[in-house]
Order: structure tokens, then C-alpha cells, then sequence
């Protein structure tokens, strides 16, 4: 995880409103956060039963245009963004080299020679030189942190759709998963997307910073019945966990791959060229020593980010994410280990704080909704 | 939530409710809305011989671990299994329950401990 620096932390323009309704404020890569409203369990449960709503607006946006935009996108993304339709998002990464992350990210294709990417809040300024660096090859296209220009609400879960309509003129049944559209929520301008990092059907609401408090009122007002609650960063952490979703800084950075973090989906394996590609393609075709996997505790503990992971006697791994999720109830997490030991039912124990403590793998994700 | 005016409390966001020569130890309210839902609460064994501000056992919630601290020396003589299988109740009713009974070694300790309106002092 991201800590903060030295420098005074950055406020999303809804801060005064998290710090009026009591939240408890964190610094979370370099910001000033809620992370925990009303219980990180009760946030949790709401998002899975009803919905949530949550200010993401310290996630970073860089937007890349120009007439080679696409072949600019292509270099640094290793998703393959010539499958994106306008109007389309994929989730992707940018990877280093070796093929490991610089960070993960969001490409939305806004126009055909128009990209958002959204990136995590710890990485904007070492991601927007990396980005501006590495398309100059690309040709006519321009990086351009667009960050303090959006705001950025996520409503989660079930109920997202039934609150979030009456705001809007946007048919939000129309939009398909991982689509977006834009349009005006409270006669505000926006963009709505179809996307989460919850697990949960929902919405990620783009909107100018000077209208976000507005926005944030309107939807809970709206919500007000389905009992609409405000979530913190605690209870977007345990939800992401539950539906398998990397963290950037504790499940990948720029020490593991896209092929060791079982991520092959967002490689665009037929693009011609990418960073990171010759890696890859040769981690894909000889194999890997390690690679994650998801896991559960067999025996009373919880396995935290940083715990060693043993095999026998033989320190071989470590847990990148573990909690106690509020909803399955029992300890989960996701682990590096040997690559012939990450079949689902293989045992091995968690060194916590000095107790070998017994774990299974399973498959992931740990939850998933019913469609 | 109130803070006993018979109880003793840490800096650490321990209370003591003591009786006699023997006190009864958990945390706070402060301190479990600071912890968040807590899963786990690991205790010593009866006999387990403690010093003053030393670890007598951890407390897990969903977020993170932390450490107890014992407010004085002592010999535990009893522990609060029940919260092995509601570690929850420490959120809802912090200051009734327990985690350890201890009997005191050096009594004068309690004494340099806070009172409920030093504690709630701290805590503003």
C-alpha cells in the first residue's frame, strides 16, 4: 500500500463533506481519505445487499489524443486497446520490461483517437512521466494529466441502477458491463461507466470536482429508500479481496509479472509489439517459478499482506492481501507460491506473527454475484 | 458509551476494574471503535506472569492486529473464553467484557493509572 509522503496530503474536492458526516479520514497515497463511515462491516454488507456509494475521486486520470493515440496506448497498455469500441473500457496494465506493473489501470476509448486511462491515486505523477516518456516513439499523440479536472463517485451494488436512474436521462440498462456513456446525473454533465472494483453490478460516475458534493448528495438522497449508505477505502479493500481483484502495491508492482499474477486475460498476446511483450511471451511459453493464487485459512487467523508463506519447512512465498471478509465470513486472502502448488486444495501454512497457521488454496474469485 | 468511574484506564486504551488485591482487564470503547469489527482475541494462559505495560495477548479486527498491554504486573488467574467464539461482544459491550483477570503483584501501580475523566481527556 501506498503511504503517505512528507508532502501535506491532497483532498478530493469532497473531503469537507466526509470530515462534516463524521467519517474516519486516513492518509491513503498521499491523500486525505474516509476509510470507514457507519462500520467497514456494515459498508461491506451494504454494497453486497443493497448498494454503497464512494468518493474515488484520488484516482488519477490521464487522458492520451492525438492522431497515433491508439498506437501510443498500445505501447504502454498491455490489454489490447484496438478491441475497445468508443464507448468501451478494458481493464489493463502498465507494465514494465520485464513485464511486471508499473501500475494497473482503466483504458476507456473516448473517441477513436481520444483515451482516458485511470490510474491509482499513489502512482499519478510517476505514471504520467512513465506514460509521457514512453509514447514519444508512437508518433503524434499528447499524454495529459487530467486529474484535478474529474471527480470520480462509485455507486456499488444491486440497488446501483434503481438509484442512480431517476437522476439521470441515460437508458443505464443499455449500458453493458464495462461500457460507458456519457450524459447528465443531477443536470450535472457526466460520465457513467459500468464498472466497480466491488464485485457488485454498479457505477463509476465521472464528474467536474466543483459539482461533486452535489452529486454525492443527490445519490444518496435518491438511495434514501434502498438505504443508500457512504463507503470508506476499508470496505472497498475487503470487498475488491472477495471478488479476486488485484491491489497495485500489494498484489502486483514492478516485482511481478502479468503472467505470475495469473492476469494472461489482460495481455493482448496478438498486438505486434508492447512493453513487456518479449517477457511475457517467454514467461507464458517455458512457465513461471511462482504465481498467485487465492487462499483460505483452515485454521483461526488471519494471513496479512507481508506474512511468510511455507511449503514443508521451506519459506516459499508470501501473502500479498489477507482479511477476514465481512460477508463470507472467514479468513481469505491471495498468496505468491511455487507454481506446482497452487492447484486448488493445496495446503501450505501461514507464518503469523510466529505460529504456523494451515491454509488452503481456492479458486478465485472468492464471491461472485449472481447474474 | 460511558466510562465506569470505577474503572482505571492505559494510555494504551486499556480499562482494569480492580477488587481488592485482583482486577479484571479489557479495552476500551475508545479503543474498539478505533479497531473496527474485531475477529480474533488471542489471550495467555491462566498462570501466565505479566509485567506492567507488557503483551498479555493480540486483538484482530478486520482492518488490522494490535498488541494488549497489561496495566499492571501480575499473575492472570482466570480468562474470558467466551470470547473465543464472541469476539464480537467486545465491540458491542466493551467495558463488561473482560479478557483477563489478574492478580496483582504490586498494587501501588494502579494507583499512577487514569481515572475515567483523565481518560476521557486523552481521548478528546
Amino acid at each position: 500500500m501506498e503511504q503517505a509522503t512528507e508532502a501535506p496530503l491532497k483532498k478530493t474536492p469532497l473531503n469537507a463533506r466526509h470530515r462534516a458526516s463524521g467519517a474516519k479520514m486516513v492518509p491513503f497515497g498521499g491523500w486525505d481519505m474516509p476509510v470507514e463511515y457507519s462500520g467497514l462491516s456494515n459498508e461491506h454488507t451494504a454494497v453486497r445487499t443493497r448498494a454503497g456509494l464512494f468518493d474515488v475521486s484520488h484516482m488519477g486520470e490521464i487522458e492520451i489524443a492525438g492522431k497515433d493515440a491508439l498506437a501510443a496506448v498500445q505501447r504502454i497498455s498491455c490489454n489490447d486497446a484496438a478491441k475497445l469500441a468508443v464507448g468501451q473500457a478494458q481493464y489493463s496494465g502498465l507494465l514494465t520490461r520485464q513485464g511486471t506493473f508499473v501500475d494497473d489501470l482503466l483504458v476507456y476509448r473516448l473517441a477513436p483517437a481520444h483515451f482516458l486511462l485511470v490510474v491509482n491515486a499513489g502512482n499519478i505523477s510517476k505514471d504520467y512521466a512513465w506514460i509521457a516518456d514512453e509514447i514519444k516513439p508512437a508518433g503524434d499523440a499528447v499524454a495529459v494529466d487530467a486529474s484535478s479536472r474529474y471527480a470520480l463517485l462509485a455507486l456499488q451494488g444491486p440497488e446501483a441502477l434503481n438509484v442512480l436512474q431517476p437522476l439521470t436521462g441515460i437508458d443505464l440498462a443499455g449500458i453493458k458491463y464495462y461500457w460507458f456513456a456519457h450524459g447528465e446525473v443531477a443536470n450535472v454533465r457526466a460520465t457513467v461507466s459500468r464498472t466497480g472494483y466491488t464485485g457488485e453490478d454498479g457505477f463509476e460516475i465521472f464528474v467536474p470536482p466543483q459539482s461533486a458534493d452535489k452529486i454525492w448528495l443527490a445519490l444518496l438522497e435518491s438511495g434514501k429508500a434502498a438505504e443508500v449508505i457512504p463507503c470508506g477505502l476499508g470496505a472497498r479493500d475487503t470487498l475488491r479481496l472477495e471478488a479476486g481483484m488485484r491491489l497495485h502495491g500489494n498484489d502486483i508492482d514492478e516485482t511481478t509479472t502479468a503472467v505470475e499474477a495469473d492476469l494472461n486475460w489482460i495481455v493482448g498476446w496478438k498486438k505486434d509489439d508492447f512493453n513487456g511483450a518479449a517477457a511475457l511471451r517467454e514467461q507464458k511459453a517455458s512457465g513461471v517459478k511462482r504465481k498467485i493464487a487465492g487462499f483460505e485459512m483452515l485454521e483461526r487467523g488471519i494471513g496479512r499482506h507481508g506474512y511468510d508463506v511455507y511449503v514443508g519447512d521451506v519459506k516459499s512465498g508470501v501473502v500479498t492481501s489477507g482479511t477476514q471478509t465481512p460477508f463470507l465470513k472467514k479468513a481469505i486472502g491471495m498468496a505468491y507460491l511455487p507454481t506446482g502448488h497452487t492447484a486448488p486444495g493445496s495446503e501450505f501454512d501461514v507464518d503469523i506473527r510466529g505460529h504456523r497457521t494451515r491454509a488452503r488454496v481456492v479458486p478465485m474469485p472468492f464471491y461472485k454475484r449472481a447474474r | 458509551m460511558a466510562y465506569p468511574a470505577g474503572f482505571k484506564y492505559t494510555k494504551d486504551h486499556e480499562w482494569i476494574e480492580l477488587a481488592g488485591d485482583r482486577g479484571r482487564v479489557g479495552i476500551t470503547d475508545y479503543a474498539q471503535q478505533q479497531l473496527g469489527d474485531v475477529v480474533y482475541v488471542d489471550l495467555p494462559e491462566v498462570g501466565a506472569r505479566l509485567k506492567q505495560g507488557q503483551s498479555f495477548g493480540t486483538i484482530e479486527s478486520v482492518k488490522a492486529v494490535s498488541e494488549l498491554y497489561s496495566p499492571v504486573s501480575g499473575e492472570v488467574v482466570d480468562v474470558n473464553g467466551a470470547l473465543k467464539d464472541k469476539p464480537e461482544t467486545v465491540n458491542k459491550d466493551p467495558h463488561a467484557s473482560w479478557m483477563i483477570a489478574i492478580k496483582l503483584t504490586n498494587p501501588g501501580e494502579a494507583g499512577a493509572l487514569l481515572d475515567a475523566t483523565q481518560y476521557q481527556d486523552l481521548i478528546k
